[in-house]
C-alpha cells in the first residue's frame, strides 16, 4: 500500500489533507471560531445586537453608543492584562493572578496622590501624569516582587503571586487608610469615559496605543524571541548566553506596567475605588483571554495578537451573558465551564486521542478493502 | 525516600530516615507554634494565658484543619487545589438551604455537603490525573464555579432555625480541669464544639493513612518522583485521582463544620479559605515540590497561623485587611526558607 508521507517541511499540500483539517491548525483557529459562533448567535437571537446609535452622554456631548462599542470599551483593561500575561506565561510557563489585587493597589495610589490624602477632591492635587507614572511605578515594583520570586527562589508562578493575591486588596485598602476617595475632577474621568468632542471612548485609543507599543517591541527587540527560547528550554538558553532569570523577572515587570495602565483606566471610568470589587476576578478572564488565544500554558512559543483576540471574545461573551440577564455574581459560574470546556479539549492527551479516533475508522476501512 | 539511606564518613551505611525532610520541617513548624504561643503568653499575658483561649482557636478553626489537611495530601502528590475555599462556602449555603428552606434534616444536609465535595473531587480529580490539565487552571476554574454556583443557590444569608441542628451546634463537650473562675468567682468550665472533635479525629485518620496505608505511602511517592512510583508499580494516576477526590471530600467536611460553627449560609463563608489552607500546609512543612508533608505539621501550621492573626490583632491592628497581610507575610517568609533550603540542597548534591 502506498501512503503519501510527505516532510511537513516543505509547504507542498498534501493531497489527503482537507481544507477543513488545515484551518483547525491554525493557532487562531479557536478564537476566531469562538467569535464567529457568538457573532451568529447573537445575530439570530437579536439583530439589534449590533447596532450603533449616537447619544448624548451626561456632558451633552454627543458619543456612540451600543453594545459593540461598550464590548471594545470595557474588553480594554482585559486587552492590556492579556498581553502582559502572555509574556509572563511564555517566559515562566505560568500565570500571575494577582493582578486583579495590584490593579487595585495601582488604582489606589493614583487617587491618593490625585487626591493629595484627602477623602474627596473637586480639582486634581497634582498632575495627573506624575499620579500615573507613580502608579505605574508601584505596580512595577510588585511585578518586580513577584518576578524575584519566580526566578530567583524558583517558586511556582502560581504560588508566588497567591501571597499578592492575598494580600493586594488589602494593601490597597491601606494606602488609603480604608477610606474611598472620590474625585470630582472631570479631567481625570477622560481617560475611562470621553474626551471632549470625540465620540469614541478614550479606553479604546489608550488599547490600541499599548498594542501599538508592544507591537514595536516586539518587532525592534529580542524580548519576544528571547521570552520564548527560556520559556521553551530556560537552561539551553542559559548555555547560549542568555539570563533566565533576568527575563523571567523582566517579563513581570512588564505586566506590571500593563497592571498600572489598566487600573488607572479602570479607577478613571468611576473617579472612585471600591478595594474588593474593583477589577474581581479578571485574574480568570486574563488567563482565560491567554488560552483562548491558543497560547500554551506551559510556556513557550506565543501569539500575542491571539490573547488580544481571545481577550475582546471573553468580553464579547460577557456582554452577551448580561444582556440575557444573568447577573454579574453568577457570571463565574459559566466563565468556569468554559475554562473546563476549553482546556480540556486543548489538553496533549485528548488530542491524541480525538485524533486516534478519527484515525481508527480510516484504518479499519483500508483493512477491509 | 529515595535518599533516606546514605553514607556517612566512614563509608557506613547510615539510616538516614530517622531525620528525613518531613520530620525536620515537622520540627520546626512545632517550635515555631510553641515559641510563638509561649511569647504571646509572656509578652501579652492576659488572654492568651487562659486554656479556653487557646481552644478557642480550636473551636474558630476546626473547618479550617480538616480543609488544611486534604490540600496538604493533594500537595504531597504534587497538586495544588484552590477550590477549597469555595467549596466550604458552596456546601454552608446548600446546607442552610436545604434545612431551612426545604425541610431538609441533618441527614441530608450531611449527604449533601458530603456529595458536593465527591462531585467536586471526581471532576477536578479526573481533569488532573487522566487529562494532565494543570491542577491550578483546573481548581480555579472549581473556585469560579463553586462561587458562581453559590449565588444562584441563594444571594441572601440563609440563617438556619433548625431545632436539630442548632442541639448539635451549641452542644459543648467540656475540657476537664481546665476551667477557670471568672470575675465573680464562679468555675466556668474549658469546652470544645462538636466540631473540633471531627477535626481531631480526621487529623488522627489522615496521619495514620498517610504513615501506614499503601495508599498513604503512594502519595509520596508520586508527589516525590512520579517515574519511580511508575517504575514500582504504583498506578499514579489512580493515586493522583484519589488524593484530589479525598480533597475535595474533606473540603466537603470543612464545609459541614464551618456551617456547624457559624449557623448559617452566607457568600461570604469560608472566603480566602484556601489561601488560609495553603499557608497553614506550607508552615506545617509540606512542600509545594511534593513528596514532603505531614497532617500533624499542618495542624500545627493552623495553629501557628491563628496564634498569629490573635497576636496581631491584639497588639491593636485588628481591622480585617491586617490579617490577610499577615497571612500573606508569614506564606512568603516560610516560601522563601523552603526555596533556599532546597536550592542549597540541590547544589550541595552536585
Amino acid at each position: 500500500m502506498k501512503t503519501l508521507v510527505k516532510d511537513p517541511e516543505t509547504k507542498v499540500k498534501r493531497p489527503d489533507d482537507p481544507l477543513f483539517k488545515r484551518l483547525t491548525r491554525q493557532q487562531l483557529f479557536i478564537p476566531i471560531a469562538a467569535l464567529v459562533l457568538l457573532v451568529l448567535f447573537n445575530l439570530i437571537a437579536d439583530p439589534t445586537f449590533f447596532a450603533i446609535s449616537i447619544k448624548e452622554n451626561s456632558m451633552g456631548n454627543p458619543v456612540l453608543s451600543g453594545n459593540i462599542i461598550s464590548v471594545l470599551d470595557n474588553a480594554s483593561e482585559l486587552v492590556m492584562l492579556a498581553i502582559g500575561m502572555t509574556l509572563v506565561t511564555a517566559s515562566s510557563g505560568g500565570q500571575d493572578i494577582s493582578v486583579g489585587a495590584t490593579m487595585a493597589i495601582a488604582g489606589s495610589v493614583i487617587l491618593r496622590m490625585v487626591c493629595g490624602g484627602q477623602v474627596t477632591a473637586d480639582t486634581m492635587q497634582m498632575p495627573l501624569i506624575l499620579a500615573v507614572l507613580t502608579g505605574i511605578v508601584v505596580s512595577m515594583i510588585f511585578g518586580a516582587f513577584n518576578g524575584i520570586l519566580v526566578a530567583y527562589f524558583k517558586i511556582q508562578p502560581m504560588v508566588a503571586t497567591l501571597i499578592m493575591f492575598t494580600a493586594g486588596r488589602s494593601i490597597a485598602a491601606w494606602i488609603n487608610n480604608n477610606q474611598l476617595p472620590i474625585i470630582n475632577d472631570l479631567s481625570f474621568k477622560y481617560a475611562g469615559t470621553f474626551l471632549p468632542g470625540i465620540p469614541v471612548p478614550t479606553p479604546i485609543f489608550i488599547t490600541v496605543f499599548v498594542i501599538l507599543a508592544f507591537w514595536l517591541v516586539l518587532k525592534f527587540t529580542t524580548l519576544g524571541l528571547y521570552t520564548q527560547s527560556v520559556g521553551i528550554n530556560s537552561n539551553s538558553s542559559r548555555l547560549n548566553g542568555l539570563d533566565p532569570k533576568l527575563i523571567k523577572l523582566l517579563t513581570y515587570v512588564i505586566l506590571g506596567v500593563c497592571v498600572a495602565i489598566a487600573g488607572f483606566v479602570r479607577v478613571s471610568r468611576s473617579g472612585s475605588i471600591n478595594y474588593s470589587r474593583i477589577a474581581e476576578n479578571i485574574e480568570m478572564d486574563a488567563i482565560l483571554a491567554v488560552a483562548l488565544g491558543g497560547n500554551a500554558l506551559g510556556g513557550g512559543k506565543f501569539n500575542i495578537y491571539g490573547s488580544i483576540l481571545g481577550a475582546y471574545v471573553i468580553q464579547f461573551l460577557t456582554t452577551t451573558l448580561y444582556k440575557y440577564d444573568v447577573p454579574s455574581t453568577a457570571l463565574p459560574a459559566y466563565k468556569a465551564v468554559v475554562v473546563i470546556l476549553l482546556v480540556v479539549l486543548s489538553a496533549p492527551v485528548v488530542r491524541e486521542k480525538l485524533a486516534n479516533m478519527k484515525k481508527a475508522p480510516a484504518k479499519a476501512a483500508k483493512e477491509v478493502s | 525516600m529515595p535518599n533516606g539511606i546514605a553514607l556517612d564518613k566512614q563509608g557506613r551505611m547510615k539510616n538516614r530516615a530517622a531525620m528525613t525532610d518531613t520530620t525536620l520541617l515537622l520540627t520546626i513548624t512545632i517550635v515555631v507554634f510553641f515559641i510563638l504561643y509561649i511569647s504571646a503568653v509572656l509578652f501579652l499575658g492576659g488572654g492568651f494565658a487562659k486554656p479556653q483561649n487557646f481552644l478557642n482557636i480550636l473551636n474558630n478553626n476546626a473547618s479550617l484543619i480538616v480543609l488544611s489537611c486534604g490540600m496538604s495530601i493533594v500537595m504531597i502528590t504534587g497538586g495544588i487545589d484552590i477550590s477549597v475555599g469555595a467549596v466550604t462556602c458552596l456546601v454552608c449555603m446548600t446546607c442552610a438551604v436545604n434545612l431551612e428552606q426545604q425541610g431538609g434534616s441533618m441527614v441530608t444536609a450531611l449527604l449533601i455537603g458530603l456529595g458536593i465535595g465527591l462531585a467536586f473531587g471526581l471532576v477536578q480529580g479526573y481533569l488532573v490525573a487522566y487529562l494532565e490539565i494543570q491542577p491550578f487552571i483546573v481548581s480555579l476554574a472549581g473556585m469560579f464555579f463553586a462561587k458562581g454556583m453559590t449565588t444562584i443557590v441563594s444571594k441572601e444569608p440563609v440563617r438556619v432555625t433548625n431545632e436539630g441542628f442548632l442541639a448539635v451546634k451549641d452542644a459543648r463537650i467540656i475540657v476537664p480541669g481546665l476551667g477557670a473562675n471568672n470575675k465573680l468567682g464562679q468555675y466556668i468550665p474549658a469546652y470544645v464544639e462538636v466540631g473540633v472533635i471531627i477535626a481531631l479525629l480526621t487529623v488522627v485518620l489522615l496521619f495514620c493513612l498517610l504513615r501506614w496505608t499503601r495508599l498513604g505511602r503512594g502519595f509520596y511517592a508520586v508527589g516525590g518522583n512520579s517515574q519511580s512510583a511508575n517504575m514500582l508499580g504504583i498506578n499514579v494516576r489512580r493515586t493522583k485521582f484519589l488524593a484530589h477526590i479525598l480533597c475535595s471530600l474533606l473540603a466537603g467536611v470543612g464545609g459541614i463544620l464551618y456551617f456547624l460553627h457559624v449557623g448559617s449560609g452566607d457568600v461570604a463563608n469560608g472566603a480566602g479559605d484556601e489561601m488560609n489552607a495553603i499557608a497553614s500546609s506550607i508552615i506545617g512543612g509540606t512542600l509545594l515540590t511534593g513528596g514532603v508533608g505531614n497532617v500533624a505539621g499542618t495542624f500545627f501550621g493552623v495553629m501557628s497561623l491563628n496564634t498569629i492573626k490573635r497576636i496581631v490583632s491584639s497588639l491593636g491592628f485588628d481591622e480585617a485587611w491586617w490579617s490577610n497581610i499577615t497571612v500573606a507575610a508569614m506564606l512568603c517568609l516560610f516560601l522563601v526558607i523552603q526555596s533556599v533550603v532546597l536550592l542549597r540542597k540541590n547544589t550541595s548534591k552536585q
